[in-house]
């Protein structure tokens, strides 16, 4: 599928989901990449070294240094995935040296839990 | 986006590491944002200085990258959460204090001018109209579009320090003068008015506007009000300038009723432990008024004042210091009202102040409540 580029880069890996945005200052454990935000639908999984897909992100824009504390803790994603590029996720994603990407609403669809993909955020396309 | 060459090579990180970081920053932003370009801008103001705003991960992601990157273009700087020339007098935590000490370091040793305010426009010469600068302080950034000729995005803390290390910005939204065009008016309905009422017209703006919005039924504004009206509208929304007078498109009246529905949601007390004056910070003339409001009359309870350190040698100079300090009024440099860690909930319940973004940050990160009134009653109803 066809992708716009955010944050340019190469990543291979397996794919994790969300279905509910990520609040990257309340939602996610910066040590470990844990999700413990009880009520969001990845609670307890780790976005570490994933190709993680969530919608996009919500709150404060101080959210952005959470994803470089966690690439600074080796458990940042592998690349990201969004329907819609928030300013926090992309600064986030900037400054931590993280591929992301855009995609549309039926390519995000067709994205699935462990399903495995090569994400080429140069020439904008998931394999 | 179209890069150019000396860009991509930036971004590829032929010029080191930081600054393919700032322009990683640039490009991620102008493509979330829509922009075709980079252009230059000539001055950059940061926020993301206070260790209550940005923590141990700002801390040590500024730590880190003031080891090689220096500022490109003129920068100016957010205040801190405390004044270092009289935080001992204050009971805050060394780590509190450490930590900032590092931030400020850090800024410093990049190359930014140690201002520490969040009124730029009121303490540096202006540049030229129609200068492209990059301010992420939102009142700051809206007072720049709407009173000093200048453009600039309501910039976010990592946007502006690209912009400090690149001297560029994404060309976007209040960059383009199709855009700075308001396609909505707000009428102002409401009698009688003083900063406070503006404040809390800014702040309905805020909430209802897009990126520009027009305002009409104002005139002759004082300093007060100009700041109160921009720091209002920065902290209900996105909306990043104003202009006065009607424009085509819909229209909205401000009237009695939007602005008790605005003074119910941010009053939430009768009553206050302490007063603070000073979101956005005081410049010369509102402490000059502040002077003479004051004549023979002393503060019944602790009153902080915030200003910039700029007008610290003027104000002394005048006698204004020497008559807020006769009054039992606190003078404080560098630091101001908002996500102040000495307003602490452990000895304040309430905090007294006429200004519409102090209130907001009071309750949502003090977690104190507020008693909003103007200034003209505060010295009322507060002193003797």
């Amino acid at each position: 599928m066809n992708v716009k580029v955010i944050v340019r880069g190469k990543a291979q890996g397996s794919l994790l989901v969300a279905k509910n945005p990520i609040n990257f200052l309340g939602g996610i454990d910066k040590k470990t990449g844990l999700v413990h935000d009880k009520k969001h639908d990845l609670f307890g999984k780790s976005i570490g070294n994933k190709i993680f897909a969530f919608p996009f992100g919500v709150g404060s824009s101080v959210g952005a240094y959470t994803l470089y504390s966690l690439k600074y803790n080796n458990c940042a994603p592998l690349a990201i995935i969004c329907l819609k590029a928030d300013l926090t996720t992309a600064s986030g994603c900037a400054i931590s040296n993280i591929p992301l990407v855009v995609v549309d609403k039926n390519d995000y669809d067709l994205l699935h839990e462990n399903n495995q993909v090569t994400l080429d955020a140069i020439e904008g396309k998931i394999l | 986006m179209e890069l150019t060459k000396e860009e991509e090579d930036a971004l590829d990180g032929k010029q080191g590491e930081t600054l393919a970081l700032a322009y990683r920053t640039l490009v991620a932003i102008g493509e979330a944002s829509n922009a075709d370009k980079l252009i230059p801008i000539e001055w950059a103001h940061l926020s993301g200085v206070n260790y209550n705003t940005i923590g141990d991960a700002g801390k040590e992601f500024l730590s880190s990258i003031s080891k090689d990157a220096r500022f490109k273009v003129k920068t100016t700087v957010n205040p801190m959460g405390f004044d270092f020339d009289s935080v001992s007098q204050y009971k805050l935590d060394d780590k509190f204090i450490e930590n900032q000490r590092s931030i400020k370091d850090s800024y410093e040793k990049m190359g930014a001018i140690p201002s520490y305010s969040c009124i730029p426009y009121e303490i540096f010469d202006i540049p030229k109209q129609g200068t492209h600068v990059s301010f992420a302080e939102s009142n700051a950034a809206i007072y720049a579009n709407s009173f000093s000729g200048l453009k600039t995005n309501k910039e976010g803390a990592f946007s502006a320090l690209a912009s400090a290390l690149t001297g560029k910005s994404p060309y976007s939204d209040l960059r383009d003068d199709d855009v700075r065009k308001p396609n909505l008016t707000i009428r102002m309905k409401v009698e009688p008015r003083d900063e406070l009422t503006y404040g809390m017209l800014g702040y309905f703006a805020g909430k209802v506007a897009g990126s520009s919005v027009a305002i009409s039924g104002v005139s002759n504004l004082d300093r007060r009000s100009c700041k109160s009206l921009c720091a209002g509208m920065g902290t209900s929304g996105a909306c990043g300038m104003f202009t006065f007078g009607e424009e085509e498109g819909e229209k909205i009246d401000f009237d009695k009723n939007e602005m008790q529905k605005i003074h119910d949601e941010l009053n939430t007390s009768e009553k206050g432990d302490l007063i603070t004056l000073g979101s956005p910070q005081l410049g010369i003339e509102e402490i000059s008024d502040l002077t003479l409001m004051l004549k023979g009359r002393s503060f019944q309870k602790r009153c902080m004042i915030f200003c910039p350190s700029a007008i610290k040698g003027q104000i002394r100079d005048l006698g204004y210091a020497n008559e807020i300090e006769r009054a039992g009024g606190e003078l404080l440099f560098d630091c101001c009202t908002c996500l102040s860690p000495l307003v602490d909930n452990k000895e304040v319940d309430s905090v007294v102040t006429n200004s519409v973004k102090g209130a907001y940050y009071l309750k949502t990160s003090n977690k104190v409540d507020v008693n909003l009134k103007s200034l003209k009653r505060i010295v009322e109803e507060e002193t003797k």
